[in-house]
This record gives C-alpha cells, structure tokens and sequence, in this order.
C-alpha cells in the first residue's frame, strides 16, 4: 500500500477526538458509552497501522486484547445503565448521583 | 490509496453522526458502518484475522448488546427522553480544548519521524493473504497469541469472566438495591 502511516494515525487521532467529544457533550449514557467504543476504535487503528509498519504482529495481539477488554467494558456499562433505569425513570448522567457522598 | 481516503471519509463521516444522531438507534446505526469500514480498513493493513473479529465481535456481538439495551429502556411508559445537550455550555472551552488537542496530536505526528516510511526489518514477508507464514495471516496471528503472548490471553480470559460475574451480579435477578430504598413495588 502506497497510505503513510501517518495517515493512518492522524485518521486513528480524528476519530479519537470526534469521540472525546461525544463523550463530553452527550448526556445520553448510551450514545456516551458508544462515543467510547469509538475512541477504543481508534486506539486499535493506530496499533494495527504501527504493526503493519513495523511488520510485528505484536500489535494486532494488542488490537485483539482491546477488543476484548471493550466487549467487558461495554457489558458491565449497560448493565449498570439498565440498574439506573429501573431505580429511577430517567437516564441523565447529570441526574445520577446517588455516589457523590 | 483512493480506498484509504474513501474509507477514511466513511469512518469520519460515520463518527460524527454517531455522536450526532438524535436517537439512539440512529448512532447504533452509524456506528456499524464504522465498523463495517474499519474492518475494511483493517484488511487493507494486512490484519486478516482483525477485521473478520471486528465484524464478529463488534458488529455481532456489542451492537446487538446496544440494541437490545435500547429496546428493553425504550418499551416501558415512554421513551426516555434526557434534556438537552451540553454543547451550549461547554462549547467554547472544548473547542479549544479539541483543537488544541487534535492540532497536538497530529504535529507529533507529523514530526515523528518513524511514522514517515514503514521499515521492513523483521517479521514474515507480504505476501496473498489466507496463508501462513504471510505476515498478518491468521496461522501467524494464532502461533504468536498462543506461544509469545499466551499470559495476556489468559489474563483476558480472567477479564472476561470478571466482567460475567459482574454483569450477573449487578443485573441479575437478585435486586441489588436494598427493601429500605426500594419504592413501592
């Protein structure tokens, strides 16, 4: 392939930032939680471009590690959205702090 | 490298409406054409194994967990509505934040200057994908996850089964919340 590499990083970069920024402006915790699966998107773009650029597999290992951790991290996530629904007929994030002491 | 800037647009264009959409459905929507090209993506980088686990796991697997979620909220007395956005608070300090950021990123970027050429020092040769000992091929991918790799395998298995037992534990039929909180049933 004639892409730079660096065209990939800078599209991984893009794509982390539009979601750091729904993480910040959505208060929806399910597009919030989704904004989040795009940012770990964008973290395994850029190790499998440095591993096709370095021709180490040690990056698509890391990409699959990613993955996993995100299926756990999007799992435990909604089941605690589906608590704060059925406790309280809302899903605002502003609205859930029950923890704040 | 036409497909690289055409894939590229897709992702763009397919994140910002993730983040966009008025429903949630809409961004479980965008979202899997995001996947769909990053997967796409990932077959251009040579990462077999990737884009089909990208497509398997992601697509198949997280997407229908967001939908289902979506469903079981949506179908009680109403849709669930939350207020308004937080855009006209934070506008001003998170666009200069974002630009601030993205700006940084892509001047190490573009200054890094590992990212400029790709080196072919070590590793297995290119080659057609589907066979082994091609770099990126998915006998290749399994030899290292098993041999080189295998403790953070199994770590992730452990993740794995910490993230069931959580999801039991907190969802399950036990009511974690406590008869004195409880409203009226």
């Amino acid at each position: 392939m004639s892409v730079a590499l660096a065209n990939y990083i800078a599209l991984s970069a893009v794509i982390f930032m539009i979601g750091a920024a729904g993480v910040v402006l959505r208060r929806n915790p399910l597009v919030m939680l989704m904004a989040i699966e795009l940012m770990w998107n964008a973290a395994n773009l850029a190790f499998v471009a440095y591993a096709r650029a370095s021709m180490n597999n040690a990056g698509h290992i890391f990409a699959f590690l990613v993955i996993t951790v995100a299926a756990a991290e999007a799992a435990i996530g909604l089941a605690i959205v589906v608590i704060v629904f059925r406790r309280a007929e809302f899903v605002d994030v502003d609205e859930v702090s029950v923890l704040k002491g | 490298m036409i497909l690289f800037w055409f894939l590229a647009l897709a992702v763009v264009a397919s994140a910002v409406f993730v983040v966009t959409a008025k429903r949630p459905v809409y961004s479980v929507v965008g979202l899997l054409a995001n996947f769909a090209a990053l997967a796409i993506m990932y077959l251009t980088l040579s990462a077999e194994f990737l884009a089909v686990i990208q497509i398997i796991v992601y697509s198949g697997a997280i997407l229908m967990l967001f939908l289902f979620v979506i469903a079981l909220l949506s179908s009680g007395v109403r849709p669930f509505s939350v207020g308004p956005d937080r855009l006209p608070r934070v506008l001003v300090p998170l666009s200069l934040f974002g630009i601030v950021a993205l700006g940084g990123l892509l001047f190490v970027i573009a200054l890094n200057p590992s990212a400029a050429g790709t080196s072919n020092a070590s590793g297995a040769p290119l080659g057609p994908p589907g066979q082994a000992n091609v770099f990126g091929s998915v006998a290749d991918f399994g030899k290292v996850l098993f041999t080189t790799y295998l403790l953070p395998f199994e770590a992730t298995a452990f993740i794995l089964m910490i993230a069931v037992i959580g999801v039991i534990a907190l969802a399950g039929d036990v009511d974690p919340i406590p008869p004195k909180a409880r409203r009226r049933k």
